[in-house]
């Protein structure tokens, strides 16, 4: 079976089994030993999957054009990967994954893999795994993929840096003027999706969208955000919306922009890990208590913390 | 590594359109710590054993009111072995009669409660049988 050693799971991954896909996925999820084994076999197999972000505050309708958009893709053919992030309950540690009730539609067809996840702590509308999953995703041959945020309704950043393409959902009835949008979506937003426009207002959230696109200015051969109103819950407007979608990402890869942002990910991804691999190095060379008895210490105000880390660093270090 | 976090997929297959005990279920195991993905309404078994692979889930609860559950089990659990996914904790709640117990445990439903259970019931048995299976002790 596929699951004897992190090669056979790579192994199984590239081979298109989905169980092996799965539960890699979960060893990425759980920080297991072998999931890093695993994803360096993986990771030459990266970097061919268009990574689109969906985000917005909840309710906004996110998972429906999830939904719409996964059909469109395979209409042209593409295959679709897709990642719904939800919030764990800071209290239990638990999670209530509901996103896939909207993606009803999807079940059946083998060109489409639907993951759940959990933030499981991390803030800012991602997992911390999120990036390691989507990468398992795109080694797994996946065209594109799709990753749904925690509707958190404040901006994301982290989904700006994880995906190539960051759609921002608002829908009407939120207020529509210029205060009622968030301050900070101009700087993740590559497309605009104006979601429920069945309802009252969604043209007032348009014009509110284009006034704050005015104020920040234009430039020749900068990406001005495009404003698609969609229906979701009846696919009108997806089709155009996957349009700008597959626009901007020819418009990263002509600029340049695109070998750029993947340098700009690398670079944060290598010091996240070097940062990671010291600490853990660095602790364990310490006596074993001695940790303890430095936080000690500086609880009790016999030394500073600054002094603390410093002497730590430099006598572990050595 | 952080802990193996267990993962459950509650779903409410058949045509009747009330899902409320499923999801008091899925809220108690939230509650216990477990991350649960939730399917909805009008679920068939095929749409819940494809869920339950790409979820990687230890576990499946279905509520069944329809009295569609003779049929509805056997086609999950028949299923769940084509697909290689025996070792998957089926459980289930909802209307079933208590003639209808044995077999349904026969074909390998662990665990089935009525309308009455206790939510503390259901938690602690699927926590109790996802320690074991991970233990590699055998079932009860
Ligand atoms: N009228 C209308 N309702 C919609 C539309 N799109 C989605 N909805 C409804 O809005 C509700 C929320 O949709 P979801 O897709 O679950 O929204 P979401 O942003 O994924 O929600 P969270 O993941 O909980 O943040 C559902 O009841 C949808 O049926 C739309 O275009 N028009
Ligand atoms: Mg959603």
């Amino acid at each position: 079976m596929s699951r004897s050693s992190p090669e056979q799971l790579a192994q199984g991954v590239l081979a298109g089994d989905p169980r092996a896909l799965a539960r890699l996925i979960s060893l990425v999820e759980d920080e297991h030993p072998w999931a890093r084994a695993a994803l360096a076999i993986l990771y030459p197999r990266t970097g061919r999957a268009h990574l689109v972000g969906i985000t917005g505050a909840p309710g906004t309708g996110k998972s429906t054009l999830v939904n719409e958009m996964a059909k469109v893709y395979r209409r042209r053919g593409l295959t679709v990967g897709i990642v719904a992030v939800d919030p764990t309950s800071p209290f239990s540690g638990g999670a209530i994954l509901g996103d896939r009730v909207r993606m009803r539609e999807l079940a059946g067809d083998p060109g489409i893999f639907i993951r759940s996840m959990a933030t499981r702590g991390s803030l800012g509308g991602l997992a911390r795994a999120t990036s390691d999953v989507v990468k398992v995703l795109d080694a797994a041959g996946y065209d594109r993929v799709l990753i749904e945020t925690v509707g958190a309704g404040q901006a994301e950043v982290d989904i700006a840096k994880t995906a190539h393409t960051t759609i921002v959902v608002e829908s009407p009835g939120f207020g529509d003027d210029i205060q009622a949008i968030k301050a900070g979506i101009l700087e993740i937003a590559d497309v605009f999706a104006v979601n429920k426009a069945d309802r009252e207002g969604a043209d007032s959230t348009v014009t509110a969208l284009e006034m704050m696109l005015d104020l920040n200015g234009t430039e020749p051969g900068r990406w001005r955000p495009p404003i698609v109103k969609t229906v979701a819950i009846r696919g009108d407007g997806v089709p155009d919306l996957v349009d700008w979608v597959e626009a901007h990402h020819d418009h990263l890869r002509d600029s340049g922009l695109l070998a750029h942002k993947e340098e700009e990910r690398t670079r944060d991804e290598l010091l996240a890990l070097i940062q990671h691999e010291l600490t853990q190095a660095l602790l364990a060379s310490l006596r074993p208590g001695e940790l303890d008895e430095w936080v000690r210490r500086v609880a009790r105000r016999e030394a500073d913390p600054y002094a603390a880390a410093q002497s730590i660093v430099h006598r572990g270090g050595r | 590594m952080t802990e193996e976090k267990i993962r459950i997929l509650i779903a409410k297959p058949g045509l009747d359109g009330h899902d409320r005990g499923a999801k008091v279920i899925a809220r108690a195991l939230r509650d216990a710590g477990m991350e649960v993905i939730y399917t909805g309404l009008r679920q068939t078994p095929e749409m819940i054993v494809e869920a339950a692979l790409q979820e990687d889930v230890d576990a499946i609860g279905l509520s069944i009111l329809s009295g569609a559950h003779m049929t509805l089990f056997p086609r999950v659990i028949q299923l769940l072995k084509e697909k290689g996914l025996d070792d998957v904790l089926v459980f289930g709640g909802g209307i079933i009669p208590d003639q209808d117990v044995p077999e349904l445990k026969r074909l390998g439903v662990r665990g089935i409660f009525g309308p009455g259970t206790s939510t503390d019931t259901i938690v602690e048995f699927v926590r109790e049988e996802i320690r074991r299976h991970r233990a590699g002790e055998p079932r009860q």
